[in-house]
Order: C-alpha cells, then sequence, then structure tokens
C-alpha cells in the first residue's frame, strides 16, 4: 500500500519533471548550441533553416567584433543598472522599514503606498515615467512649486557619460577587481585569523601589481581604443526602477524585523542601545539572509529589464540599450539568431553565478535539516 | 528627553508623509493626464489638475485595448488556472511525499524560477512553431504554465510544510492512499494557499510582455504588447496612453489594494527561503 503510493507520488510529480527538464535545461542546452552555430539570414525562418557549425564565433565577435560595440556598451550598461539598483532600492527599502518598523500611525496605509509600484507591470511604470521624466515637464518642473529653478537634465535624452572605461583594457581591468575582491576579504579576515588572511592578501597584492606594472603588456581585447561607460540616459530608468522596487525590499526587510522577538529589542534598549546601534549591531545582521535573497531577485530583474526599457526608450535607443532588449533585436527583427543565442547565454551566465551558490546553499540547508 | 523624542516622531512622520507623496506622484499625474482634454495637455502644465473633466479617453482606451484584454482574460485565467492546480500537487509530493534525490529535483524546479527567460526564448518560440501554437493564445498559455510551476510548487510546498505529519499518518492509518489524502486532507486546507499562489500567478501573467510579444501575432497580443503599441511612437496625445496605462493596472491594482496580505505572502514566498 505504502509502496503503491510512493509510485502515485512520483507519477504526479512526473508530467512537471518532464516539461521542466525539456523547456528549463533542455532548451537551455539547446540555446548554447544555436549560439555555435551560424544559424541566421534570410533562410533562417525556413522550416529546416541551414545550420552550420561555427564554434564560438559569435561571442568572440560580441566581445571583440568591429560590430560588437553596441553590444558591449548594453552590457556595460547592464551592469551600472545592476550595481545601481541594487544599492538604491536595498538602500531606501532599508530606510523605509526602519522607519515602519517603529510602528508609526497608519503603517498599512504608508506600506500599501510604498508597495503599490510593485504589483504594476513594467509596461505601465514605463508609459507612466516616460511622461514624468518628459524634459520640460514632469519631475524637471516640480522644483518650481518650491519657488526654485527647474531641472534641466535630459532624463532618457542625454548622451554622455561618466566613469568610461576603454574595452581595450578589459582584462586589465578584470585583474584589478579580483585583486580588490582578493584584498577585501583578506582585510576582513585579518583580525580574526592573521594567518589564514595572508593566504588571501598575498595574491591580491601579486595580482594587483602585476596588472599595475605589467597592464601595459597584457594583450588588448579590441584592436582599437572603444571607450565605455555609465551613459547619463539610463539614470531615468534606474530611478523608476527603484521606485518600483524599493517597496519590495522594504516588504521583505519588514518582515525579517517583525520576525525578531521584542524580548531581544527590550533587552538591547536596556543595554543602553540606541535605536541606530540597535539596528546596525543586531537587527541588520539578523536579516542577512533577507539581503541576499533581495541582492538574488534584484539582480535577477535588472538582467531581464527588457519591458521597462522597451517602454520608456524604445527598443531602438542606443544610449540605454540592455543585452536583454539586444537579445530581441537580434533576434526577431534581424533574424540573427545564433547571435541572439550567444547574447541569451551570456546573460544567462551572468545570473547563474548570483544564483547558482544561492540554490546550492539553500539545498544543503534544506538536506541539513531532518 | 521629552522633547527630543516629539522630534524624532515628528521628523518621522514629516519624512515619511514626504516620501509617500513622492511615491504617489506617479500615480496622480497618471490620473490628472488621463482627465484632460488632449488640447489641455502641454509640459509645463502638467502637475495642473485638469480644467475641464475629459473621460472620453477612458472609452477610447477601452475600445482600442478590448481585443487585448479579452485575450489577457483568457490567458491569464487558464494559466493561473494550471499552474496552480499543478503546482499543489507537486507541492504536497515535495513536502508530504520525499523520496530519495526529491530535495535535489525541488533545486532542479527552482532554478527555472531564475533564469533570465531570453535563454529559452528561441527554442519555445521553435517548439510552438514546430506544434502549430505559435501566434496564439495555448502557446502562450502553455508557456506561462511551464515556466509558472517553479514559483507555484515553491509556495505550495512552503504552505504544506506547516501542515502536520501527524495528520498524514492518521490519514494512512484510517487507509487513505495518496489521492485520498489529498482530496480529504490537504486540498481542504489550502484554500489560503490557493488564494496567495492564484493572486501571484495572476499579476505575474497578466504583467508579462517578453513572452507576448515574442510568440503571438497580433490578433492574440496581451494587454501588455496592446499598451506599448498604443503608447509607443513619438506623436502621442498623452491622455490614451494614460487612460490605457489605468485600465492596464487596475485588475492588478485592485487584488492589491483589496487582497494585499495575500499578495504580500505570495511575494515573501518568491524569495525562497522559508
Amino acid at each position: 500500500m505504502r509502496n503503491q503510493d510512493r509510485i502515485k507520488a512520483v507519477l504526479t510529480l512526473s508530467p512537471s519533471i518532464i516539461l521542466i527538464g525539456l523547456f528549463v535545461y533542455g532548451f537551455i542546452g539547446n540555446t548554447f548550441w544555436i549560439s555555435l552555430t551560424d544559424w541566421g539570414g534570410v533562410a533562417a525562418l525556413a522550416v529546416n533553416p541551414v545550420k552550420n557549425y561555427a564554434g564560438f564565433t559569435n561571442y568572440i565577435d560580441l566581445f571583440t567584433g568591429f560590430l560588437g560595440g553596441g553590444f558591449r556598451q548594453d552590457l556595460v550598461n547592464a551592469v551600472y543598472y545592476s550595481v545601481m539598483l541594487l544599492a538604491g532600492a536595498i538602500g531606501v527599502g532599508m530606510f523605509l522599514a526602519v522607519m515602519l518598523d517603529s510602528k508609526p500611525k497608519g503603517e498599512a496605509f504608508f506600506r500599501t503606498v510604498f508597495l503599490y509600484p510593485m504589483s504594476l507591470s513594467f509596461i505601465v511604470s514605463g508609459t507612466i515615467w516616460r511622461w514624468m521624466l518628459s524634459p520640460q515637464g514632469g519631475v524637471n518642473i516640480l522644483p518650481e512649486y518650491a519657488g526654485l529653478q527647474p531641472f534641466t537634465f535630459r532624463w532618457l535624452s542625454s548622451t554622455g557619460s561618466i566613469l568610461e572605461f576603454n574595452w581595450q583594457n578589459l582584462l586589465e581591468i578584470a585583474i584589478y577587481l579580483v585583486s580588490a575582491v582578493l584584498l577585501i576579504i583578506g582585510l576582513r579576515l585579518f583580525a580574526k585569523t592573521p594567518r589564514q588572511s595572508l593566504l588571501w592578501l598575498i595574491p591580491g597584492i601579486a595580482l594587483g601589481l602585476f596588472a599595475w606594472l605589467g597592464g601595459e603588456m597584457l594583450p588588448k581585447a579590441l584592436f582599437m581604443e572603444e571607450t565605455h561607460g555609465f551613459n547619463k540616459a539610463t539614470f531615468g530608468i534606474i530611478l523608476a526602477t527603484i521606485w518600483q522596487y524599493s517597496g519590495y525590499t522594504m516588504a521583505l526587510y519588514l518582515a525579517g524585523f517583525t520576525g525578531i522577538s521584542q524580548d531581544l529589542r527590550d533587552a538591547a534598549m536596556l543595554d543602553g542601545a540606541t535605536t541606530a546601534s540597535y539596528y546596525r549591531h543586531i537587527a541588520l545582521p539578523m536579516v542577512k539572509p533577507i539581503t541576499i535573497s533581495a541582492v538574488i531577485i534584484l539582480s535577477h530583474i535588472s538582467l531581464k529589464m527588457f519591458d521597462l526599457i522597451f517602454a520608456m526608450t524604445g527598443p531602438d535607443n542606443g544610449q540605454t540599450g540592455h543585452p536583454a532588449l539586444n537579445m530581441y533585436l537580434t533576434t526577431f527583427r534581424a533574424n540573427d539568431f545564433a547571435r541572439g543565442a550567444a547574447i541569451a547565454i551570456i546573460l544567462f551566465l551572468i545570473a547563474g553565478t548570483f544564483i547558482i551558490p544561492y540554490l546550492v546553499s539553500s539545498y544543503r540547508q534544506r538536506r541539513g535539516k531532518p | 528627553m521629552r522633547l527630543r523624542l516629539s522630534f524624532t516622531t515628528v521628523a518621522l512622520y514629516g519624512v515619511l508623509a514626504l516620501l509617500a507623496l513622492g511615491y504617489l506622484l506617479p500615480a496622480y499625474l497618471t490620473i490628472i493626464t488621463a482627465l484632460k482634454l488632449p488640447a489641455d495637455i502641454s509640459l509645463p502644465q502638467s502637475w495642473q489638475l485638469p480644467p475641464t473633466l475629459n473621460y472620453a479617453s477612458f472609452t477610447d482606451a477601452f475600445t482600442l485595448l478590448r481585443p487585448n484584454i479579452v485575450n489577457s482574460v483568457i490567458l491569464t485565467v487558464s494559466a493561473t488556472l494550471l499552474s496552480t492546480v499543478l503546482g499543489s500537487l507537486n507541492g504536497y509530493v515535495f513536502s508530504k511525499w520525499k523520496f530519495p534525490g526529491s530535495e535535489l529535483i525541488f533545486t532542479l524546479f527552482l532554478f527555472g524560477m531564475f533564469i533570465p527567460y531570453q535563454v529559452i526564448l528561441i527554442p519555445l518560440f521553435q517548439t510552438l512553431r514546430a506544434m502549430n501554437l505559435y501566434g496564439g493564445l495555448p502557446g502562450l498559455i502553455l508557456a506561462h504554465v511551464v515556466y509558472g510551476l517553479p514559483i507555484t510548487t515553491l509556495i505550495f510546498r512552503n504552505f504544506y510544510a506547516q501542515i502536520p505529519d501527524a495528520l498524514m499518518e492518521s490519514a494512512s492509518l484510517d487507509g487513505a492512499g495518496f489521492f485520498r489524502t489529498y482530496t480529504r486532507i490537504i486540498f481542504p486546507l489550502s484554500i489560503p494557499g490557493f488564494v496567495v499562489t492564484s493572486l501571484w500567478q495572476f499579476t505575474q501573467i497578466w504583467n508579462e510582455f517578453l513572452w507576448g510579444i515574442c510568440l503571438t501575432r497580433h490578433t492574440s497580443y496581451p494587454i501588455t504588447v496592446g499598451l506599448a503599441q498604443l503608447a509607443g511612437g513619438q506623436a502621442v496625445s498623452w491622455n490614451l496612453p494614460m487612460a490605457g496605462s489605468i485600465l492596464a493596472a487596475l485588475p492588478v491594482l485592485l487584488i492589491y489594494i483589496v487582497l494585499g496580505r495575500y499578495f504580500i505572502r505570495g511575494l515573501l514566498a518568491g524569495s525562497v527561503k522559508e
């Protein structure tokens, strides 16, 4: 009886296992295969399109090719988007949560107001914010109501960029980044276990020195100079995303703060903790898993910013491009399926670096439980 | 001491009120713009109340978007229903009928929730074409059901984990098998789980855009694609897109305001941790 039930359980699950296996894992494999071919061109939509194996040509073209400049800027945009969105949404969300955690009157009202943008679709919020950020109206003329000069910033149509770097030096920059990460880990460990921290510090210093002294000799990622930076036109999109998602991080943190027992808070206050030090030393460290979740989910969102950009600046705006959008245009407008697949795989690998460790650790945690 | 306390209280409410105002500004601007006559809409006056109220934008936008709204209702209701029922059964197995490897399979399911959907778009497009499902609603429904499975399974699994195993044991002592335990014990206790999951799926599917634009033809466009077309282009008069935005946002906003508690539970469930 019991065994028969077990079989029934597995059989109930099997349609979903097959669907997920095929539609998630099979399709990812298929996209990877497509990215290694030359599928594209006029006959791309034929019933049996011609696909020849082309190795990693598509990837090499995207990163070092003459025509890949647009994609490289999109990739840089995506990195800046992610960083700004993470900082903005987590910062604002945490601030809102700390304020609402003191249970002011009308807490439910405020929570509703801060969270409602999250229920809207990106197309709705993008349409609204395109109007909000018009050059001579909306946000820009708000200061006039306080008797000040209007803003003149062109939120969605600026063409300048800041924090520029030369793509040729990509390898050098990557080494600096790795070295910085090693140094930060090393310095954090230094107080606790000086000896172990050397294992991080020495390679960090060595790599940093190597890039500093030998950077000139490193192979160039590109045959010509090509600068990329943080396009100012993307500020508007980041602002809209923070408006939409800070309420979400607020809700996450509020749930975390509510989970901390009142006794603990009272005890801390009795010991003379101020509100600020309570959050800094007790509450925020306790909700660290929530911060991790928020980072994962927000970076996932910033990697699929497709809809919002589509609605705010249109699909063809080079200044505010994003790999997710580029993939759509390359695949469905230019019919270059192989190149589109390569962009998709790059997006997937970036997402994977966040998500796989997260899922592995949550799996270990679940298995650890009896 | 008392003075300082009241100062922080005043500051707290001041900051909260200011922020709330800021969060509501886009909604205010949308509503007043939708109510203006096209001739009254100009950038320098964008914050001013409409001089004459004009409700015609709503009826115009509704006429334009009606086919899309009908498509989205069919799509959302059927995909929500299917993915929720499947998620409930999966969650039941994953929490109450664990077998060797079930945790691993569950983790592999969750992965499907976090992938950027661009990475499955081309094979999905090809498969739907091969199955003759490209362009219409059935294909879109299939996509939403399959890729909805991870989140619905996750919510139900965590929900059923709270149901004590003792209930399961007593059911098995009474001779109830796999399906009878589900229909007699688990399902009747699942109503809140169904509410949370279906609300979450409803909002996600209603708001989805990428598949709508890549996998359907003109006649099957969902509301998001319809709105993007209504609002796209340079020479738009803003009353129509704003009225359209309100129409597209209304179902999900109503859910959020009336059933916010359940909406937040779905949202928290999406962050994997129990």
